[in-house]
């Protein structure tokens, strides 16, 4: 596999403040990588000392081969950027800004497709200042695109998206990775993350406390499935639960039940409820997503607060 | 190259979708042009009046002053606010990620202001024309060098401003007051004649005096004074700190 990113020990300080401390990860060529963590936790700093736009204190980085610390003008070329905190000048209309951006890099492809392509194409003679938040979002993803960049840096675009344009922009980013670029997506929701990213980052803390695939995240760090259902009587017996192979803990809180453990849970618990006479129509389970492997990694809201 | 030229045309359209700040560069002087020009006329002070105006017709001698203030106003206004405005807005950062120089950007800030004082000191001398009898140019080069050199040094000034304030309200409100108190003081108001030992103290301290120096002893003839070297020095010293201030965000 070619390594289009490598960070080792990437640390940035603003003043006193330390912004990232001992971030390490590689990005394929190919994939879409994300970096999922919660506000304040670095992850902006970090694409932006990737993209040249600040300067690292310490560690080393390489992004297509260049050192973004003394190339910066000539890794920006190849680069695609969607910046978290920019703006384009109000009565600028968005014909005009993608026909300027993409005349800086002539290789790129037509602007006017990528304008079609994100939804743009009767907003072109709108000015920037009369956008909604979502349409200057996708502007700023058509701006990042109209070099035909090798890699793309998104950092929360789909913040002001409504779910519908979240969907088509999901769709689109793939076919950014389809086309033969490769992705790195800054992000803090868990459905983006999940259904997006090829491998994935957490960082809490200024730091990198997991790297996998999703599914392999959920697997490893997500607290036991649970199996939930609700009895007809608040008073039945469910004793024999506790028996049950696998079974870690029983909870009740009137009617509603919850049994966690490991292995077949639903399978063993089903069976032992029927063998019992009982058959709750509610009867469920939950595994371990992202979002819990989440929070077992970084902590709970509540602890972070 | 190409870059900058683009920029610079977009920034000129930009500039003309701003009513309010079209209105201000454009007409501001040509009112200050008929307030004092209806007040004085262009008649010389005869031998024995008080001394005014460098011996000059009032008139013969507001032209080139208003030159040097329709660069003031563009350099001093405009420059500043849009390029701290675009600053705070986050404009710059989406310039600086897709590698546009600060060259590139700030040329484009010198050209609009070019183009634009060209525009207000044609308008200017258009207006002043229909309406009254003054000397033309001593030489026409010498005025567009002169012009040109103004410009050049006036909107380094501008780009210091906007390379250190924070904000294009602070931006905003600097250069209205310098440009007040340069209209009032720098000798495109008042005749530098009539005014107070702490007023011509203050007005030698204004780029603006030396400003309309330079272009009154282009366009009368004059003898070039010492303002060509106060300007020659805001120029250099104004690139020179404006380069080392120069943020992105």
């Amino acid at each position: 596999m070619d390594t289009v990113v490598t960070v080792e020990h990437l640390m940035k300080r603003y003043g006193e403040l330390v912004a990232v401390d001992d971030v390490s990860f590689e990005v394929e060529r190919g994939e879409i990588f994300g970096i999922l963590g919660p506000n304040g936790s670095g992850k902006t700093t970090t694409v932006e000392c990737l993209q040249g736009l600040r300067y690292p204190d310490g560690g080393e980085i390489r992004v297509l081969g260049h050192d973004p610390r003394h190339d910066a003008t000539a890794l920006r070329r190849r680069i695609g950027s969607q910046l978290q905190e920019s703006a384009l000048p109000e009565r600028l209309k968005v014909g005009e800004a993608l026909e300027f951006f993409s005349s800086i890099s002539p290789d790129g492809p037509p602007w006017t497709s990528v304008m079609e392509q994100w939804g743009l194409a009767d907003k072109r003679s709108s000015t920037f200042a009369s956008l909604s938040g979502g349409q200057q979002q996708r502007l700023f993803v058509a701006l990042a695109l109209v070099n035909a960049p090798e890699l793309v840096f998104l950092d929360e675009m789909t913040t002001g998206l409504d779910p519908s344009s979240r969907r088509v922009a999901w769709d689109l980013i793939r076919r950014i990775r389809d086309d033969g670029a490769t992705v790195v997506l800054v992000t803090h929701f868990m459905d983006e993350a999940e259904q997006l990213c090829d491998r994935l980052a957490v960082i809490a803390d200024r730091r990198v406390v997991a790297l996998d695939t999703p599914q392999r995240l959920a697997a490893q760090h997500a607290p036991a499935p649970l199996v939930t259902f609700t009895v007809e009587h608040a008073d039945a017996e469910l004793g024999y639960l506790a028996q049950v192979s696998g079974v870690e803990s029983v909870s009740r809180a009137g009617y509603s039940v919850e049994v966690s453990g490991r292995g077949a849970l639903l399978a063993n618990v089903a069976a032992a409820l029927v063998a019992h006479g009982m058959a709750p129509v509610d009867l469920d389970v939950r595994r371990g997503s992202l979002e819990d492997a989440f929070f077992a990694l970084v902590g709970t809201p509540r602890e972070r607060v | 190259m190409g870059t900058a030229v683009r920029l610079s045309w977009l920034e000129l359209k930009l500039f003309l979708r701003e009513p309010l700040t079209v209105v201000f560069s454009l007409a501001m002087p040509l009112v200050v042009l008929f307030v004092l020009g209806g007040v004085f006329g262009n008649t010389p002070s005869a031998p024995g009046e008080t001394f005014v105006y460098r011996g000059q017709g009032p008139m013969d001698y507001y032209i080139p002053a208003y030159f040097a203030l329709v660069i003031t106003s563009v350099s001093v206004i405009s420059i500043p606010t849009h390029l701290a405005g675009s600053r705070e807005r986050g404009v710059l950062r989406r310039f600086q990620a897709s590698s546009i120089s600060p060259a590139a950007i700030v040329g484009a800030e010198v050209a609009v202001a070019v183009i634009l004082s060209l525009v207000s000191a044609i308008l200017l001398t258009v207006a002043a024309s229909l309406a009254y009898d003054f000397r033309g140019p001593d030489s026409y080069v010498g005025v567009a060098g002169s012009f040109l050199f103004l410009t050049l040094a006036f909107s380094s000034f501008g780009i210091l401003l906007g390379a250190v304030l924070p904000t294009a309200r602070a931006a905003q409100a600097l250069g209205m007051l310098l440009w007040f108190v340069m209209l009032m003081l720098g000798g495109a108001g008042p005749p530098p004649e009539v005014m107070t030992g702490a007023m011509s103290a203050i007005r030698n301290l204004t780029p603006l005096w030396h400003g309309v120096r330079v272009m009154q002893d282009a366009w009368l003839g004059l003898d070039p004074g010492l303002s060509w070297v106060v300007m020659i020095a805001l120029l250099v010293g104004c690139v020179t700190v404006a380069i080392r201030f120069f943020r992105w965000e």
